[in-house]
């Protein structure tokens, strides 16, 4: 039948959702280029507990877009939803069952809970203020969490699974050792190797439980972007008086985008604690409330696809460029002559190991500057180019950026 | 009894008294313009009536209901809407969008939650703002971003908002100020074709004598904070008071 839908969407996301499905799967492949041995095998990002990563801060990302590219709202708390989500899960491992499944769904209502409580005051101002609330927040939960709330939290130590918890679920089964996170008792560490042309594919089940849920997450998300309330969100960004005076409360409309990607924040903590099975305040600290701020902007706010890309980018710069260290670059360059060598050794230095985060900011700052959009405008930008052919004609051809300017954001006001 | 009732409101601003003691009321299916020289309180009074200021003192009633204390949002439910001095558009949403946002509002209420639905589906709600933009000349520009329209555009746009929503009052403020002359007659135009076709009221503040005069069934004259005649416009015209309130006090000599 035309215009049949398929799972809701139409033919252009459908296409898009069946992409990224693909790229999901075949992460383990793609993500591991060189061969082993070779110089460049360091690059290789094909590790489970990098794609893990990968998977669940995409998650939490797109989370935390569903906030900030639909509505503006820009929230500076959001880790403290990953924290809750992590301790959540966590205590579920400990009195029920190590299967992941209930672990991360109490991991979603309780962050969904949470951020109801936060988002509810919070959202009382906007702009300027509203970040600092949601900052004022989280750093109240991470205090918390090293002081008065020690018995859920386990203060510092971080919350552990302990052979004498009680499991009510998986007592039969419990040996002498600790148990591990499961899946109706397929083990999450486990992996199978495959070894192809030299190249060493590790396909984790860990990772793949994670790009599933991801896949999900991302569906739904897509799915809310294309809604009348999607549309809402975009609404209260655009112009929040014409909205009230529209009959439209805008007010339950943010709340629920907020508890909405609250909950995908918590998502991601309770896939944290799933992939290793603990939980410390530190997730909830501003750093990393900040992390997903950038990776989200880095990678296009308000784009589907951004967020995940940034998450993917980030991720990637602080597991692989953290770990080329001095001795790695002077593998690197040992060819040149001492003198320079040492000074090139020493600049780059500088960009990798303990100072990824330079590269990381070098990389925000360029992004931003250029590409406004992130990450999402360069790759259209460059699909345009390649489509339209190289000659670069005069800046009247075809789009002209001047006389259709991007919409900016509007201030309401009489 | 008209649509509108306005009794005994004031309002005060620290030792400024914006408004005192207004009576007004508009009856179903005119157009009741409220003109007055600078800070006479027309956009305050405006203001009242749609729940962004509360008076201190009088009553609202709209259509029978106390308007008072009601949130813009719940105002707009009972049939009021509002078109704004700059237009008041989504700006970064598309000309259809736009339009699709007030149906919603009309059929759903303040708040639903609808994030699985697809927008596709609605084909009843695209059918209706499809019409209305149809009437209004605007269909052509339905996929364009509102925010890269011009300014009488942007101003039709909101109108189209507004009745889109079959709103039983619908209050302009100076929905021709800062317009150049065509854009003013066309917006005229506007008004007068939507007044005869449908049941509607229309309120309207304004300063352009030549867009009251041409639209208005009845014209009060707000000075100072209070109404100072209230008329039908050929009344109005050579009406004295109205003079001095605009023009000055006359000298005798």
């Amino acid at each position: 039948m035309l215009g049949k839908k398929i799972l809701g969407l139409n033919k252009k996301d459908t296409r898009f959702l069946l992409i990224v499905i693909a790229l999901t799967l075949l992460t383990p492949v793609l993500l591991q280029p060189f061969a082993e041995g070779s110089e460049l095998a360091q690059f290789n990002g094909g590790y489970p507990d990098l794609m893990q990563k990968i998977a669940i801060f995409g998650i939490f990302a797109v989370g935390f877009n569903i906030l900030f590219g639909l509505t503006g709202y820009l929230s500076f708390g959001h880790a403290a939803f990953l924290g809750v989500g992590s301790y959540a899960a966590v205590w579920m491992m400990k009195l029920l069952t190590m299967n992941v499944i209930p672990a991360i769904l109490l991991a979603m209502v309780v962050s969904g809970l949470f951020a109801a409580a936060i988002g509810f005051v919070s959202l009382r101002r906007s702009g300027i203020y509203f970040s600092i609330l949601t900052l004022a927040f989280a750093q109240m939960s991470y205090k918390m969490a090293y002081s008065v709330l020690t018995p859920l939290t386990n203060g510092e130590t971080g919350l552990q699974l302990s052979l004498d918890d009680p499991r009510v679920l998986d007592r039969a089964i419990e040996g002498s050792s600790l148990p591990v996170t499961n899946i109706f008792g397929l083990a999450m560490n486990a992996s199978h190797k495959v070894e192809v042309l030299g190249r060493v594919f590790t396909f984790n089940v860990g990772y793949y439980f994670c790009a599933v849920i991801a896949v999900i997450a991302f569906y739904v998300a897509i799915r809310l972007f294309r809604s009348p309330f999607g549309m809402m969100l975009r609404a209260v960004k655009s112009n929040q008086q014409r909205m009230t005076y529209t009959g439209l409360d805008p007010k339950p409309y943010t709340l629920a985008a907020f508890v909405i990607s609250g909950m995908y924040a918590g998502l991601a903590g309770g896939l944290l604690a799933a992939m290793d099975p603990l939980a410390g305040a530190d997730r909830m600290l501003w750093t990393a409330s900040g992390e997903v701020v950038i990776m989200t902007i880095l990678g296009g706010a308000g784009t589907l696809m951004g967020p995940v890309l940034g998450a993917g980018v980030i991720k990637y710069l602080e597991n692989i460029f953290s770990k080329i260290n001095e001795s790695v670059l002077h593998s690197w360059f040992h060819w040149l002559p001492d003198g320079i060598e040492d000074v090139v050794i020493w600049v780059f230095a500088r960009f990798t190991g303990e100072g990824w985060h330079l590269t990381l900011g070098v990389t925000f700052m360029l992004v931003v500057t250029f590409l406004p959009g992130g990450l999402v405008e360069g790759l259209k930008r460059l699909s345009k180019r390649i489509r339209e052919g190289k000659t670069k004609r005069d800046k009247y051809d075809g789009s002209d950026p001047e006389h259709h300017p991007a919409p900016t954001k509007r201030v309401a006001g009489e | 009894m008209g649509i509108l009732e306005v009794k005994g409101v004031g309002k005060r601003f620290g030792g400024l008294q914006a408004l005192g003691d207004v009576n007004l009321s508009i009856e179903e299916n005119t157009v009741h313009a409220i003109i007055g020289p600078n800070g006479a309180g027309k956009s305050t009074l405006l203001n009242c009536l749609v729940g962004k200021l509360i008076p201190d003192e009088g009553s609202v009633t709209f259509a029978g209901t106390s308007v008072l204390g009601r949130k813009p949002h719940e105002i707009n439910q009972l049939g009021i809407s509002r078109v704004f001095q700059t237009p008041e558009i989504f700006g970064d949403l598309t000309v259809m969008e736009n339009m699709m946002i007030p149906c919603f509002a009309k059929r759903d209420g303040a708040f639903r939650m609808h994030a699985i639905e697809n927008m596709e589906q609605e084909t009843g709600l695209i059918e209706k703002a499809s019409t209305m933009l149809q009437d209004l000349g605007m269909y052509e520009k339905r996929d364009m971003i509102a925010s890269s329209m011009s300014r009488g555009d942007k101003r039709r746009l909101e109108i189209a908002m507004c009745l889109v929503q079959e709103p039983k009052l619908l209050l302009l403020d100076e929905p021709t100020a800062g317009m150049a002359r065509a854009d003013t007659n066309n917006t005229i135009a506007l008004l007068k074709q939507i007044k005869e076709e449908r049941d509607i009221t229309i309120a309207i503040i304004e300063h352009d004598m030549h867009v009251v005069f041409s639209l208005a069934d009845r014209i009060t004259v707000l000075a100072q904070g209070t109404p100072l005649v209230e008329d039908t416009p050929d009344n109005i015209k050579g009406h004295p008071k109205v003079k001095e309130a605009y023009l000055g006090e006359t000298q005798q000599v």
